[in-house]
């Protein structure tokens, strides 16, 4: 136990906790843009997947990150894509086709890990950002996101149409806010940001693991929830979420006998806390999850 | 111009299912070989002999009792996400109480035991959102979702404690506690598929005869209206959700009683969301939801079968092809039929 303490008060554990909470924060970014203009975002854990798998492929054939990140946020964006043509277009149930992305993603990326490597776990090293957490330009530019976010959602233009999509669709129309552009905006958003997510998981993993996103869109969606669909909160509720799994690493390590399982659960019992209104109130935007003209 | 239902839910399956080949083709071409060749292989391989329909039997157990819980709490008005969780929790229960019943015990006490003890555990998973939905207004989709992380949490934790040592599985359940096979040339389907097609049966004499089941689909419809006709939503949602977790649990019936006689870590992983699928697929009616199980069953076989050839991964692919095409049709359709009726 006294070298679980030792390592907390270590600079290495809080950069680690760092480390961990970057893909949260961005696909909780991401997500909470999505939910805010109104659309639930379930299919963050997909796009994280697909992010993460484009990623690890064009990093690999390029030997540059850089493009490597840039395929990831352009995957995510595709898969946003596929996902906005769906429920705005169609008009399909967004929890349905949530669901079932996350089950594309999950199917696609091992046919393709097959495909592309024949393997059925993991793809060959790939190139990585180096230098450090303070080298990687992917941890700095998720940190300009954070402090960027929470003014875009409350003090500019933007930021007011998402909001008004979200709480009163018909409302912003009657004034002129083209409900599904806004919409459409915030689920392209959303799926570059995962999408970026899912690049970091690959570049600091140096390559694509099959399932390597491991339920971390669903946290960060919880994260969301958590936040009150508010960004910065989010954020707030990620590195909670990051600094819970970095405890549960080294607790590991150390062997305390101690079920590590209880740490691992805490974001999902916090989450089920703050969801039935037992940390101030958390209310989701009133338009969430119902098409425009309904 | 307005459609019969019947016509339209067979333009859903028929869009949905042609989506789907179309998108498997495309990946079997990617692969260089022939699409009539994987498929002709894929049904051969499944109900093609008595062992592959066996073997696809085994598969879609468990999809039709997920199927079931996804679409019983769906006429609720509610969406089970947990099904995961409770069918590993179920599988978990029957195995333990299985294996502390004494050796001797006849299969007519221990059966019903083990097979109560899977719906139990369940539905006690679900009931949770349930509560948490009437009690406080918490959205079931999320909890459902954080039920299965924890699920899965609490079972590797009770697992130190019940696993055999150096395994991720339990002892073996007592003879009595067995579900025998179906005998169909040795293939794992075995007496769950029977206990499945009763469940079948008895949601939808609930649903469609019993007036629970009623006051369930009237809560489902606008909870609003059924609470000014004195129906008591919020118990409705509780026994709703409870009882989608038993149907869901009971899929431990068909891995730890009827197959491996143990509960191993990551059993069944899968058939709580492709329950979606077929809940989806089988328009919410038993009926078709047995149908659509056997349909992601075969397919579910099948893609052991095809293996060599494409990766099995590819019937993850057309699963997940299938959902998006029935919820994006029938939506579209739904709204063709709405303008219509202008």
């Amino acid at each position: 136990m006294s070298g679980f303490l030792e390592s907390l008060v270590g600079f290495a554990f809080w950069v680690q906790v760092l480390r961990i909470s970057v893909p949260y924060v961005l696909a909780a970014l991401g997500g909470a843009t999505s939910e805010r203009s109104g659309v639930i975002d379930l299919a963050l854990e997909g796009k994280l997947l697909v992010g993460a798998f484009a990623t690890a492929w064009v990093a690999d054939l390029s030997q540059s990150p850089w493009l490597g990140a840039l395929a990831g946020a352009a995957a995510g964006a595709l898969v946003a894509l596929l996902y906005g043509l769906l429920v705005l277009r169609w008009r399909a149930n967004q929890i349905v086709v949530g669901v079932a992305i996350n089950l594309l993603a999950f199917g696609l990326t091992r046919y393709l890990l097959k495909l592309a490597y024949g393997s059925t776990s993991s793809s060959p090293p790939t190139p990585g950002f180096e230098g450090g957490l303070a080298g990687n330009p992917l941890f700095w530019a998720c940190a300009a996101l954070v402090v960027v976010w929470q003014p875009l959602f409350s003090r500019t233009r933007f930021g007011l149409r998402l909001r008004a999509a979200g709480e009163h669709p018909q409302a912003a129309a009657s004034v002129g806010v083209v409900v599904g552009r806004v919409r459409w905006a915030a689920v392209t958003l959303s799926g570059v940001l995962a999408g970026l997510g899912g690049a970091w998981l690959a570049l600091d993993n140096h390559g694509f693991t099959a399932e390597m996103s491991g339920g971390r869109g669903y946290i960060a969606l919880a994260a969301v929830i958590m936040g009150k669909w508010r960004p910065a909160a989010a954020a707030l509720a990620c590195l909670l979420f990051g600094f819970a799994e970095t405890c549960q690493l080294h607790l590991q390590a150390a062997d305390l006998g101690l079920p590590t399982e209880v740490i691992r659960s805490l974001p999902y019992l916090l989450t089920m806390v703050a969801l039935a209104g037992f940390i101030g109130r958390s209310r989701a935007p009133a338009a969430l999850g119902v098409p425009e003209d309904v | 111009m307005t459609r019969a239902p019947v016509m339209r839910e067979a333009l859903v399956l028929g869009i949905s299912l042609l989506s789907a080949m179309a998108a498997g083709s495309l990946l079997i071409l990617a692969l260089g070989e022939s699409p009539a060749h994987v498929y002709g292989l894929l049904l051969r391989s499944t109900w093609g002999d008595s062992y592959g329909v066996g073997q696809v039997l085994f598969k879609s157990t468990p999809l039709i009792f997920t199927g079931l819980s996804v679409a019983l709490a769906f006429r609720a008005g509610l969406f089970n996400i947990g099904a995961e969780g409770q069918l590993m929790l179920g599988g978990l229960a029957a195995a333990l109480v299985g294996a502390s019943l004494p050796a001797g015990a006849p299969a007519a006490l221990a059966l019903p035991l083990v097979v109560l003890a899977a719906a139990l555990a369940g539905a006690v998973w679900g009931a949770i959102p349930g509560v948490l939905r009437a009690c406080f207004g918490a959205h079931e989709v999320i909890n459902t979702i954080m039920l299965n992380f924890l699920a899965a949490a609490l079972v590797l934790g009770l697992g130190h404690e019940v696993f055999l040592p150096e395994t991720t599985h339990t002892a073996l359940v007592v003879e009595g506690a067995r579900l025998p096979a179906l005998g169909l040339a040795g293939s794992a389907a075995n007496l769950s598929f029977i206990l499945a097609l009763v469940a079948a049966a008895a949601v939808w004499f609930y649903l469609a005869r019993a007036r629970r089941g009623f006051e369930l689909r009237a809560v489902g419809l606008s909870p609003g209206a059924a609470e000014n006709a004195g129906v008591r939503v919020r118990a409705t949602w509780v026994a709703a959700m409870a009882t989608a977790g038993a149907l869901a649990g009971l899929v431990g019936c068909n891995f730890v009683l009827g197959y491996k006689h143990y509960f191993e870590e990551g059993m069944g992983r899968g058939a709580g969301f492709m329950g979606i699928a077929v809940a989806l697929l089988g328009r919410g009616h038993p009926l078709g939801v047995v149908l659509a199980a056997l349909l992601l069953g075969t397919l579910s076989h099948g893609g052991m079968a095809v293996n060599a050839l494409v990766p099995k991964e590819l019937v993850d692919v057309l699963q997940a092809v299938i959902i998006l095409a029935v919820a994006a049709s029938s939506a579209a359709l739904d709204r063709g039929a709405g303008r219509a009726g202008q």
